[in-house]
């Protein structure tokens, strides 16, 4: 309940934030300073007077991080079904897919970063939360599959509520099943280098965001499993400060470092890089 | 015949068996083992190496308790993640004496405070599935009565999925998705009907593999024995294709 309320105030800003975009203004909703649009693009869509994080549509996040015109999309027109005929999902997709411009939840494909080839998943806040229903589950485990056989290293960047409740058990085993497929590319000698960003919550957290050799986050992100307001009731207290925010996360130990939006591309390129160096070593 | 509310409802009651009655009563020699090697002993997951007939098979539960006390002690079912990493513990150690695992599953849900989160409650859950997809050795996971999301999901990596049939399993309580989507706990009826939760409607899904009567447990020992006896027999090469296949068909068609 509270996960859809951080959703929908994710939603609400980056919606916001598009159509101040097109009005070619923003105004930062943390600190209130209006910048212009060329200004906060240039700035990694980084507020540039006090720093705050916009929310970033996942074909953008592709363009931030993958070399010009190097993107290569996989699977673009899988799109859910109703399977379990589920009360006003199909209201739900078709309001997702307007406001996403997205026919799902994640974008997949292949991509070069720095001249390195790799597969990139970014997941999409605007479609329906992130949630991980069959399609989000199938097309990252295609994308695994086929990182695999090409021996190819995968970016995944998340931004999830977890799994998808109107596909009830069909979504939890995509946990299972991305899992298994994450663990067969690993088992071959595959790169996973995982983003995590604002928030990565739930199901998604508990299977692929949580499975990378290098886990890296956006600053201030929040990373948990479990619902903040659900720990609240438990606690029966305010929660502690920075709690589930991706700087305690890493003091915690599951995070390896925390990379500001403009620096993230050299730093993946610099992975991939060093990767590949090692690699050619050890043949 | 019960409704999907009445069904979460038998699944919830306190009367039921629990983990520790399928266990006492499905296996002889029992010893039971404990911590997660790195943290603590989480009491919501027992577990332990027994006899099942003739067979030393490695027995996991996820166990709610017996009266208040006990139930304190076990904290309900709820796991903190040295749960998770326990279980998984005694998984490795099955697979290296290739010994089959057996899990018992009743919960409802992984436990959701701070210290969880902190120890990394996703990470255990996810790092369950990741190692249980290849463990080399059958796993065979029934769940007894609640499937509470993640945190039955944790130990249900398997290549056999029973379920009693008066069990639930679902990705969401039928409560918090009540709450979630319609802003009122009032429709957990309504939500428990649309989010496919009972056995029958898992089996018909393809998502579990039997159906459970609640019989006498030595003859539920006798279709456990029947069921381990088959997969022990299946290479293991083969064992963990399928077992990929199994959940990779799940979704998508």
């Amino acid at each position: 309940m509270d996960l859809k309320k951080l959703f929908l105030k994710a939603d609400n800003e980056l919606e916001s934030s598009e159509k101040r975009i097109r009005s070619r203004k923003i105004t930062c909703k943390k600190c209130q300073n209006t910048s212009p649009v060329k200004k906060i693009r240039k700035n990694y869509f980084v507020c540039p007077e006090c720093g705050y994080y916009f929310p970033v549509r996942a074909r953008r996040r592709i363009l931030m991080l993958t070399d010009n015109r190097s993107f290569i999309e996989h699977d673009r027109d899988m799109a859910s079904r109703n399977i379990l005929d589920f009360p006003e999902y199909e209201e739900k997709l078709t309001a997702a897919k307007d406001k996403s411009r997205e026919n799902e939840g994640v974008i997949t494909g292949v991509a070069q970063i720095g001249g390195h080839k790799t597969c990139i998943f970014a997941m999409d806040g605007n479609f329906m939360m992130g949630s991980m229903g069959a399609v989000v589950g199938e097309k990252i485990t295609r994308l695994f599959e086929y990182a695999t056989t090409q021996s190819l290293p995968v970016i995944g960047v998340t931004v999830s509520g977890g799994a998808r409740m109107q596909e009830g058990m069909i979504s939890l085993m995509q946990m299972s099943k991305v899992s298994a497929a994450v663990k067969r590319h690993s088992d071959k000698g595959g790169l996973y280098i995982v983003l995590l960003t604002n928030p990565t919550t739930g199901g998604v957290d508990a299977s692929f965001a949580m499975l990378g050799d290098i886990t890296l986050a956006e600053p201030g992100a929040r990373v948990g499993f479990a619902g903040p307001r659900v720990v609240e009731k438990t606690l029966k207290t305010a929660l502690p400060d920075g709690f589930q925010k991706a700087e305690r996360v890493m003091e915690c130990g599951f995070i390896d470092a925390i990379v500001p939006r403009h620096e993230q591309k050299d730093y993946l390129e610099r992975l991939l890089r060093l990767h590949e160096a090692s690699r050619e070593v050890s043949m | 015949m019960m409704t999907d509310i009445e069904i979460v409802r038998a699944a919830r009651s306190e009367k039921r068996k629990t983990a520790r009655d399928y266990i006492d009563g499905c296996f002889t020699d029992l010893t039971e083992f404990s911590g997660d090697r790195l943290y603590g002993d989480d009491r919501a997951i027992i577990g332990g190496i027994g006899l099942l007939q003739d067979m030393p098979v490695t027995v996991i539960g996820i166990e709610k308790g017996k009266n208040t006390e006990d139930r304190i002690l076990h904290n309900f079912g709820s796991a903190h993640p040295e749960g998770y990493r326990k279980a998984l513990r005694l998984m490795k150690q099955a697979e290296k004496f290739h010994r089959p695992v057996i899990c018992f599953v009743d919960t409802a849900g992984a436990f959701p405070d701070v210290e969880s989160e902190e120890r990394g409650q996703g990470r255990a859950i996810a790092e369950n599935l990741y190692e249980m997809s290849t463990l080399k050795t059958p796993v065979l996971s029934i769940i007894i009565g609640e499937g509470g999301s993640g945190g039955a999901l944790a130990l249900s990596h398997a290549d056999r999925i029973w379920m009693l049939e008066d069990a639930y399993y679902s990705v969401v309580s039928p409560e918090s998705c009540s709450n979630i989507l319609w802003k009122t706990l009032d429709k957990a009826d309504v939500a428990a009907r649309a989010l496919g939760l009972t056995a029958d409607k898992l089996y018909s899904l393809g998502i579990i593999d039997r159906i459970c009567k609640d019989k006498a447990l030595q003859e539920f020992a006798a279709d456990i024995y029947g069921q381990i006896k088959e997969l022990m027999s299946v290479p293991t090469d083969r064992l963990l294709d399928e077992r990929y296949k199994k959940f990779r068909s799940i979704g998508y068609i």
